[in-house]
């Protein structure tokens, strides 16, 4: 009885350690996959025309793979969701957190909350019907679906992010700091925009880099509005993103050209292990 | 006496204030925008017919029963695989390990896992389940890579919930003899029972919205799977949001892309309540010792 009781602690422990490393080798895991499968086609291809190569025609007679057009689109796209979701989402945030009465602080809370759990296919849809005709006749383009229309998507969908990881952080000043510049005469709005953001900036950077984390990963929806042509990027061009070169030619891919999809994987990993490793910095700062 | 504010600080202040407001309002009215918008167009597809059929050219009846099916499938079978395993992990992580730095490490690598974009463990799992492991794109195959998607949400919140139960359960429960894993089962998994719901709610929420993932494991097919064949390999299908894709993207029947929607956004309505009232319950509790 008592040795059979021994031996199920001893089990448990054993099945609980294997629990607790099992996220360490999902990471492991995804890292060796991409590696093991994305680095021979970038071997082949040589990592500088690679990297730098400005023309992809992976289907042509002699096909070219260079995944420059890729990356500078992923980053003009992120760039530009954060210069229109970053100002709308940290003034909505503060307004939250700060100005607004306690009734419409929780109806804005719960808006971007359902903003959040929203699926991405169904911003892609709404971006197909209405942003993308509307950005077509807006500029006289022939076709509505670019780089600005991703942008745009991308923005709104960055949104929840910003909004509710900056909120908590502008919530978490202490309370003192607003009392101590109210009573020196600063205004409601003064003090609001020159102590509390300042002191809450380390929350708010996170929010902004887990923003941008999230518009570089987008995949599907920005493959409905974004066109996806290999063209170097241009505002009012099909584009076409490092997520959705992956996504849109993996169904009919072969040889070379699949595992040149693995190793534009790979770099989309390496730019999400760059975020995460500023983030980490960020969080680390905050902790001191 | 008060001292006066100059009037360029008051001009600050109103512009300012005025921009909170602006900000404010466009993102409230964008998300009735977007919900009215997708009531308006998908009110009228969503109808008996379009659920309980599946699209057939033959019969010439289109419909999503398939694609519910699929999706309460890879729910269910992704749960049954990373709760246990995402429980477990919270659990060494807040009784049985000792060493702070293995701690930091796994949880660095659960945050790591939580960054990582769909699309790369669409990619991942289409190399590892559908290749490798010869399971061809199919709903495990999809299941299987969402489990690993939604460990860290899972492992965070029966964390977070096992935090809150208070050192004195544990001591009491030892010093009347308990072994440590008979403790856990009778003292602390039954007081962590509410972080466990929330990180399921928060874990079907993400499922449910998922689609860059099970593109390529769980596949495109509108087939009905009864409930014993869908966890067979090979038995591909098309969850909501990857229907809602194909017949948005590849097919242009904007009526049942919109119908699905709404549909998608009813759910995220629920889940989003759901969630908010288990939450709500995990902080009463927190509090009320």
């Amino acid at each position: 009885m008592k040795r059979a009781a021994n031996f199920l602690e001893k089990a448990m422990n054993v099945i609980f350690t294997f629990c607790g490393f099992i996220a360490i080798a999902f990471v492991v895991l995804v890292t060796v996959f991409l590696l093991v499968s994305g680095i021979p086609a970038i071997k082949e291809i040589g990592i500088f025309n690679f990297l730098f190569g400005r023309v992809w025609a992976s289907t042509a007679q002699s096909p070219s793979y260079g995944i420059l057009p890729f990356i500078l689109t992923s980053v003009y796209g992120t760039v530009g969701a954060v210069l229109i979701g970053v100002p709308l989402g940290l003034l909505c945030a503060i307004f939250t957190a700060k100005m607004a009465p306690k009734g419409l602080g929780t109806v804005i809370r719960n808006a971007v909350d359902l903003l959040s759990g929203i699926p991405s296919v169904v911003y892609g849809l709404i971006g197909m019907i209405l942003i993308v005709p509307f950005v077509r006749e807006a500029f006289n383009l022939p076709d509505g679906a670019n780089l600005f229309s991703a942008i745009i998507v991308l923005a709104v969908m960055i949104l929840p992010t910003v909004i509710s990881v900056s909120e908590t952080a502008i919530r978490s000043v202490p309370r003192e700091y607003e009392e101590a510049s109210l009573a020196l005469g600063a205004t409601k709005t003064e003090t609001v925009f020159k102590i509390i953001v300042p002191a809450a900036k380390s929350g708010i950077l996170t929010g902004i880099v887990l923003g941008i984390g999230r518009s570089i990963g987008e995949a599907m929806a920005v493959m409905m509005v974004s066109g996806n042509v290999a063209n170097m990027p241009s505002l009012f061009k099909s584009v076409r993103f490092l997520t959705t070169a992956v996504a849109s030619e993996m169904s009919y891919s072969s040889g070379l050209q699949r595992q040149a999809l693995f190793s534009v994987a790979l770099v989309l990993f390496v730019f999400i292990l760059i975020i995460n490793l500023i983030l980490n910095l960020v969080v680390k700062k905050d902790v001191k | 006496m008060t001292e006066k504010v100059s009037i360029k600080r008051k001009v600050k202040c109103a512009l300012l204030n005025i921009l909170m407001y602006i900000s404010c309002a466009v993102i409230c009215l964008m998300l009735a925008g977007i919900a009215g918008y997708i009531i308006y167009r998908g009110a009228g597809g969503v109808t008996v017919d379009l659920i309980v059929n599946k699209p057939s050219l033959l019969k010439g009846t289109i419909g999503i029963l398939p694609n519910i099916l699929n999706t309460l499938y890879i729910i269910i079978m992704t749960l049954a695989i990373s709760l246990p395993l995402g429980v477990g992990s919270a659990i060494y992580l807040n009784e049985y390990a000792k060493n702070k730095r293995v701690v930091r490490l796994i949880e660095l690598a659960t945050e790591t896992l939580s960054g990582i974009p769909s699309i790369i463990y669409g990619l991942v799992g289409m190399l590892l389940f559908v290749q490798l492991f010869k399971l061809e794109t199919s709903l495990i195959a999809g299941s299987l890579t969402l489990a690993i998607m939604t460990l860290p949400t899972i492992i965070r919140t029966t964390q977070e919930s096992l935090k809150t139960v208070p050192g004195g359960y544990r001591e009491g429960s030892l010093a009347l003899g308990a072994g440590k894993w008979y403790m856990i089962r009778t003292t602390v998994l039954p007081s962590c029972i509410d972080g466990v719901v929330t990180g399921c709610i928060l874990s079907i929420g993400r499922i449910v919205g998922e689609s860059a993932a099970l593109l390529f494991t769980a596949g495109m097919a509108n087939e009905v799977l009864g409930i014993f064949e869908f966890f067979k390999p090979k038995m591909s299908g098309s969850s909501l949001t990857v229907a809602l894709y194909m017949y948005a993207k590849e097919r242009g029947e904007f009526e049942i892309a919109f119908a699905i929607a709404l549909i998608l956004l009813a759910l995220t309505f629920i889940i989003n309540a759901l969630s908010k009232l288990a939450a709500a319950k995990l902080k009463g509790k927190g509090s009320g010792r």
